[in-house]
């Protein structure tokens, strides 16, 4: 570790620290119904949906309203979505002809399995991606289908953290919000904004922005090379605020058509974790006590800076196999060092590890190095963050969610232990919530494990429908424990509604197209809905008073308590298929182990 | 819940075209009209004719010209194909390409005898990496000069003006883009060669 990686990440922890109480202010008002400085420019467009859609705005849904009206929306995006995909070859802006007889060559089919797989993630804020977007999808598609994809799912995710924040605040009541009013609210004055401005300063540091058909150049030596084109500003904008992570091109963050500079790096690290962060302050103030909203920020650094300080240094200590082989690994003024496959050398160590980090710790899942090359613990502080339920600032929706599940069970072990109620900001937790708390834990846990269970021993036909390659575990592109970490990295991401990979599994088949698609679903509703019961059922409670009895929330000793919930609760379910992947890779490693594939796999794209 | 379809479908429509159709469309006007080089690519032009893209890395093999990373984006550069090897670390295939790529490096250039910059013998993330790292430049300079007849100090003093040093001394690394330097070498110390 240099000085100046240090450096970098402490900047990036200080500016997240100083845009969090701005933006929670913001954010508090706006779903208060309380005026903000946006409100004379955007409240006639907020009032223009309600009515043409025929929303009643001051109406508030008990929660199963609420969930109702949440899985309603998402099926009909899911639909859409679907369509859209399908019909991309009869649908205008596709200046490359893609899902049309006139395809170029290598271009990627848009099946029925990849349209669903494709439309489930995107549906779900996964984005995840079985498709090479630069050789599968029109541009209308990119626009229509993912962009909006893009803001109403990131919208979705905001609205139910919302709503999760009001079953703490409010006492006595039924209702926890009104979800078409949260969703229009998002999109309109968080993610339209910010996109906008966003997508502005990524083009004119080189993100492109057009509607061309790719262009083929001559290059110096004589060659022909394509140039790929697009609308990729404006979607890499929201890609990056809605925590989405889909990149318009296969290589994601690292393309330097999507990130083209270590400025642009910086920033979309930003726009990962500003929302997340900010949500922070908006549970502190309207629970009426911002030192409970600091504390699970608290929580949230330590994790954060814990997973950094180990992925960093793993990767700039390289691979001891080709370190063998002469290759520098220090960094200096002169070169990056490090762990350089998979990795852009405008970046070097520091910037790709603090992304890898960032992008796995909230549920963005974009990625500007791959996961795959990276050291076995380098790789392991991504798949456990994932793991972890993405709490560390979390997603858009998800972080402040999966966090206010650890604090109610962190209460709950307290509780047990000095044998009293337990309660949190002014709420008996009781047999209800904790209930609610644990069937999210266990059908998440059951999702990532049975999945990546059943991939690693399923036999298919060769050359069937199913699976061509034949066998599941086939489909990965290294064979040892590193594949096996590419099978639980997919479904622990699908689960996590997170989208990175260890993407050298070959996901378009039948099979993991119908079983990640299937994952991103369970893991978005059957989290979100027991959250959705838990904010009903605390809402409709009475506030007790705090009492010389009461276990305070705010301070180090529950950040601490909250902190080893998650870990040991991570831990504890992951801990057997981890040490079968990175950790006895890690060790395999250093023993100078190699592994050649055992499956010869035919090319499929 | 039957209910609920009513507002879910009108307003999937509704942000459909807002957030689908009109947002990228003004994101399209205002970045033709206010970064019309960047949102079009940063195409570079020499004598009329493209030749790449500032931003987007591409194949050099002969020797008077500096060479890039290995790339994993189809058979190398092709930008259509954006991808890395996916290779982990303890996959034998990763070992041999590396060790052929350091064994092709020096007999390349026998003249340089350090270690071997990490980033000259991996393959990029994107497989599009524009830049390579100045260590890597460095370590080809005697080669190139040898090919194109011209002094050494020339040739490091023009990869010191294409080094681009850390954004605001921090963020990124110290990189020189490659096809801007070779751009540049072919403009200071042309070389005569058939066909091109």
């Amino acid at each position: 570790m240099t000085a100046i990686g240090i450096l970098n990440i402490a900047v990036y922890f200080l500016v997240i620290l100083a845009l969090t109480k701005p933006v929670g202010v913001f954010m508090t008002k706006l779903f208060q119904g309380e005026r903000t400085f946006l409100h004379p420019l955007i409240r006639p467009l907020e009032k223009l949906t309600y009515r043409l859609c025929g929303v009643r705005e001051e109406t508030e849904q008990r929660w199963t309203q609420y969930a109702a009206s949440l899985i309603a929306f998402s099926l009909v995006s899911l639909l859409f979505a679907y369509i859209i995909q399908r019909l991309q070859g009869f649908l205008p802006i596709n200046p490359n002809h893609f899902g049309s007889s006139h395809a170029p060559s290598g271009a990627t089919a848009m099946t029925p399995d990849l349209a669903f797989n494709t439309a489930a993630s995107f549906v779900t804020n996964t984005n995840w991606q079985n498709y090479s977007g630069e050789s599968t999808l029109s541009y209308f598609v990119q626009m229509a289908a993912l962009t909006v994809q893009n803001f109403v799912s990131a919208a979705a995710g905001v609205a139910a953290s919302v709503a999760l924040i009001r079953g703490f605040a409010r006492k006595q009541v039924n209702s926890i919000g009104n979800f078409w009013v949260d969703l229009t609210r998002s999109v309109l004055y968080i993610f339209l904004p910010l996109s906008l401005l966003g997508a502005l300063f990524l083009c004119s540091q080189g993100v492109i922005q057009n509607f061309k058909a790719n262009t083929t150049v001559k290059t110096v030596e004589g060659a022909a090379q394509i140039i790929p084109q697009g609308p990729v500003a404006s979607q890499e904008a929201i890609k990056m605020v809605g925590t989405n992570g889909g990149g318009f091109f296969n290589a994601n963050s690292s393309h330097p058509f999507e990130n083209p500079t270590p400025l642009t790096n910086f920033v979309e690290m930003l726009m990962i974790f500003v929302i997340p962060a900010g949500l922070t302050y908006q549970f502190g103030r309207m629970v009426a006590d911002r030192r409970q909203g600091w504390a699970l920020f608290g929580a949230m650094s330590v994790l954060f800076l814990a997973g950094v300080l180990v992925c960093y240094p793993a990767e700039q200590a390289g691979n001891p196999q080709l370190t063998k082989l002469g290759l520098e690994t220090k960094a200096s003024s002169m070169q990056p060092g490090g762990n350089m496959e998979g990795k852009e050398v405008r970046f070097g160590i520091p910037a790709s590890t603090l992304f890898a980090t960032v992008t796995t710790d909230a549920s963005c899942g974009a990625i500007n190095s791959w996961h795959d090359s990276y050291t076995p613990i380098g790789g392991l502080v991504p798949l456990f963050n994932i793991q972890l339920g993405e709490v560390v600032f979390g997603g858009v929706g998800a972080g402040i969610k999966g966090m206010l599940l650890f604090a109610v069970l962190a209460v709950f072990i307290a509780g047990l232990m000095v044998g009293r109620t337990p309660e949190y900001i002014g709420k008996k937790i009781e047999q209800k919530e904790v209930k609610m708390a644990m069937l999210a834990l266990i059908l998440m846990a059951a999702n990532v494990l049975v999945f990546t269970g059943v991939s690693s021993v399923a036999n298919f036909a060769k050359n069937g429908y199913w699976n061509p390659p034949g066998p599941a575990a086939a489909n990965i592109t290294n064979d040892g424990p590193h594949g096996f970490t590419e099978i639980l990295y997919a479904y622990t991401s699908t689960n996590g509604n997170n989208g990175s990979a260890f993407a050298g599994l070959n996901g378009n088949t039948p099979w993991y197209n119908l079983s990640l698609g299937l994952a991103t679903l369970i893991g978005r509703f059957l989290f979100i809905i027991p959250m959705l019961a838990v904010a009903g059922s605390l809402a409709a409670k009475k506030k007790i008073p705090v009492t010389s009895g009461t276990l305070p929330t705010h301070g180090f000793l529950f950040v601490g308590l909250l902190i080893g919930t998650v870990v040991i609760v991570g831990a504890l379910t992951y801990f057997p298929a981890l040490s079968l992947g990175p950790i006895v890779e890690h060790f395999l490693m250093r023993e100078g182990k190699l592994f050649s594939s055992l499956f010869s796999l035919p090319i499929w794209s | 819940m039957w209910r609920q379809f009513g507002p879910a479908l009108r307003i999937t429509l509704l942000f459909t075209i807002l957030t689908g159709l009109i947002y990228p469309g003004i994101v399209t006007g205002l970045c033709q009209i206010l970064f019309r080089h960047q949102a079009n690519g940063s195409l570079l032009e020499m004598n009329g004719q493209t030749v790449g893209s500032s931003l987007i890395g591409q194949g050099f093999s002969k020797p008077q010209y500096f060479q890039p990373r290995p790339s994993a984006a189809g058979n190398g550069y092709d930008g259509s194909q954006s991808n890395g090897s996916q290779y982990g670390p303890t996959n034998q295939k990763l070992i041999d390409r590396v060790k052929a790529s350091v064994d092709q490096f020096r007999k390349d250039n026998p003249d340089y005898t350090g270690p071997i910059p990490a980033d000259m013998v991996t393959a990029s993330a994107s497989g599009l990496d524009p830049d390579i790292s100045p260590a890597s430049a460095e370590a080809q300079a005697p080669r190139v000069a040898k090919a194109r007849g011209v002094s050494l100090q020339d040739l490091q003093r023009l990869i010191a003006d294409h080094t681009t040093g850390r954004t605001l001394g921090l963020l990124g690394e110290p990189r020189v883009n490659v096809l801007l330097l070779n751009l540049d070498l072919d403009q200071k110390f042309p070389q005569k060669e058939p066909n091109h």
